[in-house]
């Protein structure tokens, strides 16, 4: 099996170790991530406001060189998820705009790919099972949290990919990986997002929500599906050591890099120095590596 | 505090023009405070969300564009999600910070966004941030 895979601006730089996890381990279940010929960015933000149609037309012209080499898309960024799927769905179903975007853009584009997040992938088309199947250093005893944010999962109407206030997905792949999934109260609330680039304060406060939300439910790691939520709740946690009584700190990596580790790829091929704290003593201690 | 209410302020153009570019029908929220509940940045907004459709509906729009609420909204959508009546505050409030970015008027000046933010930070960041601040 062959899927169209957009990686997005960040995965071609920043999160390398997002990409570079997740296209090996699709490869070590048996099917290939075939990176877009062409591709740009989506924007990093669906427009909110309905008549802003001018910022629908990046996305628009990567899901129009997806329609032309097959019928589905996935991708990885939870961001890029959300603006790939919400503007597909405006193409397929706003005549009107569609004549717009296509005229602007000088495409044909229908909206009918289908776009799914590389989660959807493991688990509708490959199927837990078989990841299961494929696991080869189950994450034993690791009690993970899955922190989803928002992008993912909201609005339902337009994302549909799971519950949004019950989502599953998420630790259901960690159960098929052998890890031991936490539910947590902050797991479908925001870390603050974009305000990363002027306000800090509440970045560290919604993000040392998350972490020490996971941390209170025993949570010993954090899986996220979203390279800015990575990098939010990362660069929270000094801070958010030294504001918290009790609280020690906890690491937080990409999901597929957890896939990546249960699947049994090598350990240096994981990115995992990357990441701002270190998950190697963890592993050392659940005895996984 | 006494406030006065205006035909004039409540039907106001600019009143239209936000309902108008939202796609939001300012009229259907019935102040429930869900959505207050639900924000996660509402402890640091000077008007909070349920707040924000109350004035709008008494057409007090230039109270919430002085107000810190649409700049402080990270868009998560948990507003949208849980309003009984189908509200988007978050759709109002990028009406509001469009309103402002479509003069041309920027609420972050791009020279002084932090070197070290533009090196470290991942690139949806800064596009993101961009879309949200800057005209
Ligand atoms: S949740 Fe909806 S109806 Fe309730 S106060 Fe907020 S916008 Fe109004
Ligand atoms: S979208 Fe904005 S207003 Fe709505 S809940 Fe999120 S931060 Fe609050």
């Amino acid at each position: 099996m062959k899927i169209p895979y957009y990686p997005g601006c960040t995965l071609n730089t920043f999160a390398k170790s997002f990409d570079e996890s997740a296209r090996d381990a699709a490869s070590a279940i048996g099917f290939e991530m075939a990176e877009l010929k062409q591709w740009n960015c989506c924007g990093a933000t669906f427009p909110l406001t309905p008549d802003n149609l001018i910022a629908l037309s990046a996305p628009a012209k990567v899901l129009s060189n997806a329609g032309k080499e097959g019928d589905t898309l996935t991708t990885l960024c939870s961001v890029c998820y959300n603006v790939l799927k919400r503007t597909n769905k405006v193409l397929r179903d706003n005549r009107e705009k569609r004549a717009t975007i296509n005229g602007f853009i000088e495409e044909e584009y229908d909206g009918s790919v289908n776009v799914l997040h590389f989660l959807e992938v493991l688990r509708d088309k490959v199927g837990f099972d078989k990841v299961k199947a494929a696991v080869k250093r189950p994450l034993a005893g690791i009690k993970t949290g899955a922190y989803y944010g928002c992008m993912l999962l909201r609005p339902f109407e337009d994302m549909g990919i799971d519950n949004a206030e019950r989502p599953t997905v998420f630790e259901n792949l960690l159960k098929a990986l052998g890890a031991e999934p936490v539910e947590f109260p902050n797991r479908i609330e925001c870390c603050g997002a974009h305000l990363a680039m002027n306000n800090e304060e509440v970045v560290t406060k919604l993000s040392g929500n998350v972490m020490t939300s996971a941390v209170g439910s025993g949570a010993e790691l954090i899986v996220t599906s979203c390279p800015l939520c990575q990098y939010n709740l990362e660069k929270s946690q000094d801070k958010v050591v030294s504001s918290t009584p009790g609280y020690t700190g906890v690491p937080v990596i990409y999901f597929t890099q957890a896939l990546g580790l249960a699947l049994g790829q090598p350990i240096e091929s994981l990115g995992f120095e990357k990441n701002v704290t270190d998950v190697m003593p963890l592993l050392k201690k659940k005895g996984i590596v | 505090m006494k406030i006065k209410l205006l035909k004039e302020e409540i039907e106001s153009a600019s009143i239209h023009h936000l309902q108008r570019i939202s796609g939001e029908d300012l009229k259907k929220c019935y102040q429930c405070g869900n959505c207050s509940g639900g924000c996660p940045v509402s402890y640091e907004m000077e008007i909070a969300p349920s707040q924000v459709m109350r004035f709008l509906q008494l057409g007090k729009i230039e109270e919430v564009m002085k107000a810190n609420s649409m700049w402080v909204c990270v868009g998560c959508l948990q507003c949208y999600s849980r309003c009984p009546k189908g509200c988007s505050v978050a759709a109002v409030l990028e009406g509001l910070r469009q309103t402002v970015l479509r003069k041309g008027e920027d609420f972050e000046k791009i020279s002084k966004i932090p070197m070290q933010f533009l090196k470290n930070a991942p690139q949806q960041a800064i596009v993101c941030g961009f879309r949200k601040f800057v005209s």
